[in-house]
């Protein structure tokens, strides 16, 4: 009904009982329109209360040194190569892993119990607690398999945290691969194509923009992640950069928990400063996932 | 006629295949590993405390003398930051997924979904660093006897956290509604409210419990913003102005410590983990289910 509409029925005299009900529709609306307000401007208050806190003390001091216990010499050099390292390794566990058990699930798969089972699996995974699986990792990679890990290291890490997005990799995985109309893998078997042949050169070059668009997010919920690492004994204080994949490390959500953990003032500002370079990398992640997203969207 | 599941007559394709095949496997592996490990060595630490003594105790003081194990103080706290992220998180997400269905344009919705989805992006570590020093200071002056730690704190901040999870999932459920239940009620003089209030919401009704017993689970299993707003006293309180302990806090407090490989409070932490993990389960399996029935129905 258009408001002309409305205000001739009003002219005419509406029900007493019909304004109250349209009364009460306005103010609901309103009550659920003030709902989604309080989430986005909780949103930016956030925002805004990290920067205020932190931006001041952005310096190229603090992208380079090791952390310090005098707070004007302190940095985040070693937790950001740390964050780097155990993204890369992160990236180059799940990528390979996740794309191929989504393709056997998607492509390989029939409909069968065996299906049925590994789907739920994991679906249940991806709703464990991310501390459960520091739980694994310190069992299975610090302590079982020290030996080649390293004990707590950045390979444990890495690996600790690819199990974490493995579940949310394959799903998004999975999700591109559907996306991919079957008339183009009848088209490749019509013309003679073997099932890999097919899934190699069709389905997942057809595929690959909504998968990469899949890693990229699961990657960022990788980078955030903080209780998992404490649990492997990523190190609160570390003034060196990992070597290698058996090297300590720590990351930049342990510097922020180290620092918002003390009470003076200066710390907490080294922490908002961290929060900072943080969720620039996260929205930068998200930004290339979105902008791959768009670009490569196609009609089918 | 689709291929999945046949068998392929080649060597090679059948190797590919077994590859992938170990790869989907995997996922079950891990499960595994998880209830393994958590069993394994749970048991252990059941032969040093009983069992009963650990699910009834009312004092959990693992780190000094004398030591106790009961583990309800860190269960009530885990749920006390769970109700208190609820009574935030429910009323919110709820009518932000109702504006969003009902009442938003198509390019309101297209920009406030993604927004209200980088809230739940955000790393936990970053939601305790803003509960422990905006928020707590925020609400002091108005809630008498907040202490610097508390659940009350933490309890907000989860519920921010999960709120995008209500909305998102609510609104999946309220979109699945067809459209002819809408019109009909229209057509019987139903204003707007009454069909998103009383039309819409009950059809979608399982869609949205599935969306509270999910976020329920998130908050139980949350970490960082717990240990660094709510503290690490595991007292058996219901006071949300009180710093309290939850399952997850408690593990990371252990974690942060130097404590042997063995040790009892070494093993405890698997005892505790055996809890979050069943609870949080049993709720993400109970509320899949829900999500489940309601897609059966509008599928």
């Amino acid at each position: 009904m258009t408001a002309d509409h409305l205000s001739a029925v009003s002219v005419l005299g509406t029900p007493p009982e019909l304004e109250r009900r349209r009364l009460w529709g306005r103010v609901f609306k309103g009550i659920c329109l003030a709902a989604t307000a309080v989430g986005v401007a909780s949103l930016v208050v956030l925002l805004v209360d990290v920067a205020v806190d932190g931006a001041g003390w952005l310096s190229v001091t603090f992208f380079t040194q090791p952390p310090s216990r005098i707070p004007s010499r302190a940095g985040i050099g070693p937790a950001l190569i740390g964050t780097l390292w155990i993204m890369g390794l992160t990236a180059l566990i799940t990528f390979p892993l996740g794309v191929a058990a989504a393709i056997w699930l998607e492509e390989y798969a029939g409909r069968g119990w065996v299906q049925t089972v590994i789907q739920t699996n994991i679906a249940n995974l991806a709703g464990v607690p991310s501390i459960v699986y520091g739980i694994l990792g310190l069992a299975v990679f610090v302590r079982w398999m020290a030996g080649i890990t390293g004990g707590r290291s950045v390979l444990s890490g890495a690996l600790t945290l690819s199990l974490l997005v493995l579940p949310i990799l394959i799903i998004a995985a999975q999700e591109a691969i559907r996306a991919v109309p079957s008339s183009i893998r009848e088209a490749s078997y019509g013309l003679g194509a073997t099932r890999w042949q097919t899934v190699r050169h069709h389905v997942l070059p057809n595929a690959l923009p909504g998968i990469l668009t899949g890693t990229i997010l699961a990657l960022s919920r990788a980078i955030g992640e903080t209780a998992p690492l404490i649990m492997i004994g990523a190190l609160t204080f570390i003034a060196f950069v990992p070597d290698g994949p058996r090297d300590d490390f720590t990351v930049l959500p342990i510097q922020i928990y180290n620092w918002a953990s003390r009470p003076q003032d200066d710390f907490r500002h080294l922490a908002a400063a961290s929060i900072l370079v943080l969720l620039v990398l996260l929205l930068s992640m998200n930004a290339l996932a979105i902008w791959l997203r768009n670009k490569y969207r196609r009609e089918w | 006629m689709s291929l999945r599941g046949t068998r392929a007559r080649s060597f090679g394709e059948r190797a590919i295949g077994g590859g992938l095949f170990v790869a989907g496997g995997f996922s079950v592996l891990t499960t595994a590993g998880i209830v393994a490990v958590l069993f394994w060595e749970s048991l252990a630490f059941f032969r040093r405390v009983p069992i009963g003594e650990f699910l009834t105790g009312t004092q959990w003081t693992p780190l000094f003398e004398p030591q106790h194990f009961g583990v309800l103080p860190l269960v009530v706290g885990s749920f006390l930051v769970a109700v208190i992220a609820s009574v935030i998180a429910i009323p919110l997400g709820l009518g932000s997924a109702i504006y969003l269905s009902e009442y938003a344009r198509t390019r309101t919705r297209a920009i406030l979904k993604p927004i209200l989805e980088i809230l739940a992006g955000i790393p936990t570590v970053v939601y305790g660093y803003f509960a422990l020093t905006f928020v707590t200071p925020l609400i002091r002056p108005f809630v008498p006897g907040l202490g610097v730690f508390n659940a009350l704190s933490a309890g907000i901040v989860v519920g921010i956290m999960v709120l995008p999870l209500i909305a998102s999932l609510s609104e999946d459920a309220m979109a699945a509604v067809p459209r002819e239940l809408r019109h009909g009620a229209y057509a019987l003089g139903a204003t707007k409210f009454e069909v998103a209030a009383r039309v819409v919401t009950p059809a979608a009704l399982s869609g949205i419990m599935a969306s509270f017993i999910l976020a329920l689970s998130r908050a139980i299993g949350e970490t960082m913003a717990v240990v660094l707003a709510a503290g690490m006293t595991p007292s058996l309180t219901f006071d949300p102005r009180e710093s309290i302990q939850t399952l997850t806090a408690y593990i990371v407090q252990v974690s942060l410590g130097d404590t042997p490989f063995g040790s009892i409070e070494y093993q405890s932490i698997f005892a505790v983990g055996l809890v979050l993990f069943v609870v949080t389960l049993a709720m993400n399996i109970f509320g899949r289910w829900f999500l489940k029935r309601y897609r059966q129905v509008y599928a």
